[in-house]
């Protein structure tokens, strides 16, 4: 495992500032320092070191999938050669379709499966073509494959931040 | 919200922002002038679209995307076989540990999974047993081994 970086008092203050997200200013790493009571360039420094140790992954707008159309979703899960899986697992990643791609351990015999790529598309029919082109492209290093659409959701939280009261 | 927008909720410059945007921004003084140039509208009109995009649903949020695990939580996917007939009273069990951070029934024999996130790793072992030692069913457990770049982006 990949060491924690250490965040100090300050970082946190600047994660928990912007954590509902930026203030919509064409400025706002310097609004972000009025409230903090920090120089805009302090701000800034932190938040590319968070980022380019990996606690922010990027900046950015989240778009609403529903909202845009893309209303269906499956839970692909792919049984791969282990000698082929990093490669494969980072070819389907990359692919536009897919918002989240793991590795993960099977548990045999329930579960043969070691890549699960979450697969979406405006119908149940786009997901459906979508896992027969993945299908297509990982070809005989794949031993088997299933999809699991979601049929309620039971409990949702935010995730609470590590270290946090 | 689950509905989709009408077509014409979002014009040309509304989607360019949608689509430039879920690419990083940089960290900068005027973060928003590269995608303004691009848009051809000046930085105020950004970020006044922005809010609008925000306000009509169009968009979830937008600021910074933690890697939660970077943070310094353990966090884990867990799957359970439940029988039809006991299936309400494990998820009232289950959705009772504050560790269970969101929880989805999903259409297969494993019918039930759910995301374990706690503070340290081994916090999550536990968790786990005192689910199977409640419900007398098997939590089966896929922590993430590796996890690969992503090229999704939502085309508006």
């Amino acid at each position: 495992m990949t060491p924690v970086p250490t965040l100090d008092a300050t970082d946190r203050r600047i994660l928990k500032a912007t954590a509902s997200g930026l203030p919509l200013t064409p400025h706002p790493f310097e609004e972000v320092g009025r409230w903090l009571v920090l120089p805009e360039n302090e701000v800034i420094a932190r938040m590319q070191a968070m980022q380019d140790d990996g606690v922010i992954r990027r900046v950015a707008l989240a778009p609403n999938h529903y909202a845009l159309g893309l209303s269906a979703n499956g839970m692909s899960v792919w049984d791969l050669a282990d000698d082929q899986a990093d490669a494969l697992g980072a070819q389907v990643g990359a692919l536009p379709f897919v918002s989240h791609c793991y590795l993960r351990p099977r548990a045999l015999p329930d579960w043969p499966y070691n890549l699960f790529a979450m697969l979406h598309g405006a119908t149940q029919d786009e997901v459906e073509a979508k896992r027969a082109e993945l299908a297509a492209l990982l070809g005989t290093a794949c031993r088997g494959h299933d999809i699991l659409y979601s049929t309620r959701i039971l409990k949702k939280t935010g995730m609470r931040f590590a270290g946090e009261g | 919200m689950r509905a989709t927008l009408p077509p014409d909720a979002l014009d040309a410059t509304d989607r360019l922002l949608i689509n430039r945007l879920q690419d990083g921004l940089p960290l900068t003084h005027d973060p928003f002038a590269p995608v303004a140039r691009a848009a051809g509208i000046p930085e105020t009109e950004v970020v006044d679209r922005i809010a609008a995009l925000r306000e009509i649903g169009a968009i979830t949020r937008f600021g910074p995307f933690l890697d939660a695990e970077a943070m310094g939580g353990a966090f884990c996917l867990c799957a359970m076989a439940v029988p039809a007939d006991r299936f309400d009273e494990v998820m009232t069990l289950v959705n009772a540990h504050p560790e269970v951070a969101h929880n989805y029934e999903r259409r297969h024999k494993l019918n039930m999974w759910f995301v374990l996130a706690c503070e340290r790793p081994e916090e999550i072992a536990d968790a786990a047993q005192r689910i199977e030692g409640q419900t007398g069913l098997k939590v089966l457990r896929f922590p993430k081994l590796k996890e690969f770049f992503i090229g999704f982006r939502v085309e508006a």
